[in-house]
C-alpha cells in the first residue's frame, strides 16, 4: 500500500473525511424529514465536497504522474482511504446521523481554526475558506443536539444510544500522532497538541446544554484510517460513489 | 412534521433598503427557521440580513374585504401628488 510523504497524507485525510461524509450525507437525498432540513444537509454537503476538492487539488500536485482530485476521488480503493472511521459509519436515524455530523463539526473547527496559522501557505488558504462554512455547519449540528437532547423522552433516549453507537470512533479525533507533531516541528502546520483538549470541550459544552453525558474517553483499538484499516461501510459506500467512474472510466457529461 | 410551525420568511438584498418577503419555511423554532431560511433563500448570494416571522402572527385583510378596503381609493387622483410643478433645483423626488 502506497504511503505517501507526511504532508499529503495529511491532506488527504482532510480531503477523505470530508468526501465521505458528504456522501453520507446525500444518501439524505428524498428522505430527509422536513424538505427545510434535506436542503440543510445538502448545503453542508456541498460545501464539504468543495472543501475535498481543495484539499485534493493540493495533493494530486504534490503526488504529480498525472493525478488529479477526481483520481483521488474515484480510483482509490478502500485501503487508500485515509477518512475518519466516524464519517464511514451508517447513517441510522436522525440522531445518529446528526451525532456523527456534530462531533465531525467540532474536529473540523478546531482544526482548521488552527490551519489557518499554518506556514504552508496553500493550507492557511483553504483552511480560512473552509471555517467560515464549518462555523455554520457546527452552530446548525449543535443545535440539533441541544434539541434532541433535551427534547422529549424518545429524542433523548435516541440521542443516548446514538452516541453509544459512534462515540468509539472519536478516538480518532483525540489521539496524538507523530507525522503531525513532524510537520508541526517543520514549520509546515501549527501544532495540534490542543486540538483533543478543544474538541472535548466544545462536546462537553453543547452536552451540557443537551442534557446528555459525555463517555469515558473511548479507547484505542485495531482499526485506523491513518493506515487504511477501515470498518465494513466504506467498502460499500465507496462501490456507489465510484460506480460511474470505475465502470466508464473517463466518462464526462 | 405535523407539529412543525411555519415561519414567514423576509430578507434583506445587498442593496436593498428593507426586508423583503420572499416565502415561507417549516421549523420547530425560531432558530431553525434562521438557519432553513438561510438554507434556502440565501443560497445564491441573496441577503445579508434575515427576519422571521411566526405565519400565526401575521394578520392580514380578507379577500371578501377588497372592496371595501381598496376600491374607494380608485377614483381619488387628487390623492397622488401628482398636481404640483416640481421647480428643476428640487431635482428627483
Amino acid at each position: 500500500m502506497t504511503k505517501y510523504d507526511d504532508l499529503t497524507e495529511f491532506l488527504l485525510r482532510l480531503g477523505d473525511s470530508a468526501l465521505v461524509h458528504a456522501q453520507r450525507l446525500c444518501e439524505w437525498t428524498g428522505r430527509a424529514p422536513a424538505l427545510e432540513e434535506e436542503m440543510g444537509m445538502m448545503n453542508v454537503g456541498l460545501d464539504l465536497v468543495g472543501q475535498a476538492r481543495n484539499w485534493y487539488e493540493y495533493a494530486a500536485e504534490r503526488i504529480g504522474d498525472g493525478t488529479d482530485a477526481d483520481t483521488l476521488a474515484f480510483r482509490r480503493d478502500e485501503r487508500a482511504f485515509r477518512n475518519l472511521l466516524l464519517v464511514e459509519q451508517p447513517n441510522g436515524d436522525f440522531a445518529v446521523t446528526m451525532t456523527k455530523q456534530f462531533f465531525y463539526d467540532a474536529w473540523q473547527y478546531h482544526l482548521l481554526t488552527a490551519l489557518q496559522h499554518s506556514g504552508d501557505e496553500r493550507i492557511a488558504a483553504i483552511a480560512t475558506k473552509s471555517l467560515k462554512e464549518v462555523t455554520y455547519h457546527l452552530r446548525r449540528s449543535s443545535q440539533w443536539i441541544e434539541r434532541l437532547g433535551d427534547g422529549t423522552d424518545e429524542s433523548h433516549q435516541r440521542m443516548e444510544k446514538a452516541i453509544d453507537t459512534v462515540w468509539r470512533f472519536t478516538f480518532e479525533m483525540v489521539e496524538a500522532n507523530d507525522s503531525e507533531s513532524a510537520l508541526a516541528s517543520s514549520g509546515v502546520i501549527p501544532s495540534l497538541a490542543d486540538l483533543p483538549e478543544q474538541w472535548l470541550a466544545t462536546v462537553n459544552d453543547v452536552f451540557r446544554n443537551a442534557t446528555l453525558t459525555v463517555p469515558d474517553a473511548p479507547s484505542t483499538f485495531y482499526l485506523s484510517a491513518r493506515t487504511g484499516m477501515h470498518t465494513e461501510h466504506l467498502g460499500i459506500l465507496l462501490a456507489e460513489m465510484q460506480f460511474l467512474q470505475r465502470a466508464y472510466p473517463d466518462a464526462s457529461w | 412534521m405535523s407539529e412543525w410551525t411555519l415561519y414567514e420568511v423576509f430578507i434583506r438584498s445587498k442593496h436593498g433598503l428593507n426586508h423583503k418577503h420572499v416565502g415561507s419555511v417549516h421549523a420547530v423554532d425560531a432558530e431553525m427557521a434562521i438557519e432553513n431560511a438561510r438554507d434556502l433563500y440565501t443560497r445564491r448570494n441573496e441577503g445579508v440580513s434575515i427576519w422571521v416571522a411566526p405565519s400565526a402572527a401575521i394578520t392580514a385583510t380578507a379577500s371578501d374585504e377588497k372592496e371595501p378596503l381598496f376600491d374607494p381609493s380608485e377614483d381619488k387622483v387628487y390623492r397622488h401628488a401628482s398636481f404640483y410643478e416640481l421647480p428643476d433645483e428640487v431635482g428627483h423626488m
